[in-house]
């Protein structure tokens, strides 16, 4: 009832990345890629952990792991790897107010300057970077 | 005529507006929380020039079909930030968006997000105001330019550079209806206010930086902007917060002293 | 603790972690990786004190990091006092428990219990 009236969007509003440019598209990114990075990372020490209960534990957990969808999985985690690694220096940069811009006096049509070409580049790096990581890590994965 | 009724999927396919008088229906989100009454679209076929604002046309509904309709507005230039609204999925002043800009036949009007709805378009601004008087919109030092013995406080141009686009500000609420954070987060200060915080830091008159950081720094502050730009997209008057809460940011993370 | 203090930690997590995730990975691609990950290999790795260590910092970085991370996130998505506190608490005990999880294999491992 608050949240009706209060008229928020919501997780909806907020996880929609449609509407406001590369930008948003960005942070969306950003953020599945953390959840995604982080959801690896626990997964990766209870796989390892496996060890400590030598070597036939190990190569059972390995069975389990290292099959097409398994590599498949580490090709996407790869490119979450990358993704937010390369796109989160460009926005930690941006916080200490690095790229995004000097003030000055607005003119119409109103263009941000902080919404420039090196943000959007820097983007669309972060991107290819990933996808380009991916097709290596799959190489490496599927060429084995 | 008004008529109550959900659009059928062909009637919202985008065809180009020539300059020709043309007719568009406007569709436009009536509700009153107060009262329980959840929202509904009324649709209305509006005339329209190539220069019509989507302002013109809800008061073309005001005059011609229903004056029930709840808008806010005053200047119509863009100047007083009061006709801020959803037009078509994404917030914008109605006085200032040409429907033919829009390149669809079908415009939808709804009340910004992220704001609470008094009725129908008009919502209530309560919060961000309070936000905004919580950053200390005024000048913060000890001395005064008013008193006798005392000059004036100097400033070179480059000086006003520093903060001028963030003092045009008109508290239109669009950025806070943009912003992702805002969407769920119900105490974040906002784009709006963080920019204001920012617009007197980089005054060289004033003297309330640390005041003003030590209020950003808290866990609905600052540091809950994630430099998504949607504010800067949407800002109908150049003013962009994006660059104004990174820039204030400098100040915490070391980068700027 | 002040949230710049926290978000700088934050930032300084993310950095360390990107030059050690890189060593990470270049010690898989040092050999074939499906080599690189046979019982005897992962276990040399583990009594190469350096690299354990390196493992652990890395364990360490990644855990502040990622559950800041989740925190800052929760904190966004609801407010109201209890529900902080209790995300706030929550995020750094599932830092420690990740951290002392992943410890025990380093240290197991590396000590030669296996």
């Amino acid at each position: 009832m608050a949240e009706r009236l209060s008229n928020r969007e919501g997780i909806k509003g907020m996880a929609n990345p449609t509407r406001y440019g590369i930008e948003r598209v960005a942070y969306w990114l950003q953020r599945l890629t953390g959840l995604g990075l982080l959801a690896y990372l626990i997964g990766h020490i209870y796989e390892t952990s496996t060890i400590v209960n030598g070597k036939i534990a190990w190569d059972k957990m390995l069975e389990f792991t290292q099959t097409p969808q398994g590599h498949i999985f580490l090709t996407l985690v790869i490119g979450m790897c990358v993704f937010h690694t390369v796109n989160g220096v460009r926005v930690m940069l941006g916080h200490g107010g690095i790229g995004v811009g000097k003030p000055g006096q607005p003119e119409y049509p109103y263009k941000a300057a902080s919404l420039n070409y090196k943000q959007r580049l820097c983007i669309w790096v972060s991107i290819a970077l990933a996808a380009l990581a991916m097709m290596y890590g799959a190489s490496v994965l599927f060429g084995d | 005529m008004a008529v109550v009724a959900v659009p059928k999927p062909s009637e919202e396919s985008k065809t180009k507006i020539t300059g020709q008088p043309n007719t568009i229906t406007l569709r436009i989100s009536r509700s009153n929380p107060s009262e329980g009454q959840e929202a509904a679209f009324s649709e209305f076929q509006i005339p329209v020039q190539k220069w019509t604002t989507v302002l013109e046309a809800i008061l073309y509904v005001k005059q011609n079909f229903d004056h029930s309709v709840a808008v806010r507005y005053s200047c119509r230039q863009a100047s007083c930030g009061s006709c801020g609204m959803k037009i078509n999925g994404k917030p914008a002043l109605a006085c200032y968006t040409k429907i033919s800009e829009l390149n669809s036949n079908v415009v939808t009007v709804e009340p910004m997000n992220n704001f609470p709805i008094i009725r129908d378009l008009a919502v209530d601004f309560k919060q961000l105001i309070s936000n905004h008087k919580k950053m200390k919109p005024f000048i913060i030092r000890e001395d005064s330019e008013v008193t006798p013995e005392s000059k004036e406080f100097i400033q070179t141009p480059q000086d006003l550079e520093k903060y001028l686009q963030f003092s045009y500000c008109i508290k239109c609420g669009l950025c806070n209806s943009a912003c992702p954070t805002m969407a769920t987060d119900t105490s974040f200060i906002g784009p709006q206010g963080l920019a204001q915080a920012y617009r007197y830091v980089a005054d060289n008159r004033d003297k309330g930086k640390d005041e003003r950081l030590k209020i950003v720094d808290d866990s609905h502050g600052i540091w809950r902007c994630h430099f998504a730009g949607s504010c800067s997209q949407v800002c109908p008057k150049g003013v962009d917060p994006a660059m104004a809460i990174q820039l204030l940011r400098g100040y915490l993370l070391g980068f700027r002293k | 603790m002040r949230e710049s203090i926290i978000m700088k930690i934050h930032y300084g997590t993310a950095l360390g972690a990107v030059a050690l995730v890189a060593v990470h990975i270049l010690m898989r691609m040092s050999q074939k990786f499906s080599d690189s990950l046979q019982y005897q290999n992962v276990i040399a790795n583990y009594h190469f004190l350096p690299y354990a260590l390196m493992l652990e910092v890395l364990l360490i970085l990644l855990s502040v990091h990622g559950f800041n991370g989740l925190r800052v996130i929760l904190l966004e998505l609801k407010q109201g006092s209890t529900y902080e506190k209790m995300i706030n608490y929550g995020s750094l005990a599932a830092m420690a428990i990740l951290i002392a999880y992943g410890s025990r294999t380093i240290l197991m491992a590396g000590m030669g219990v296996s």
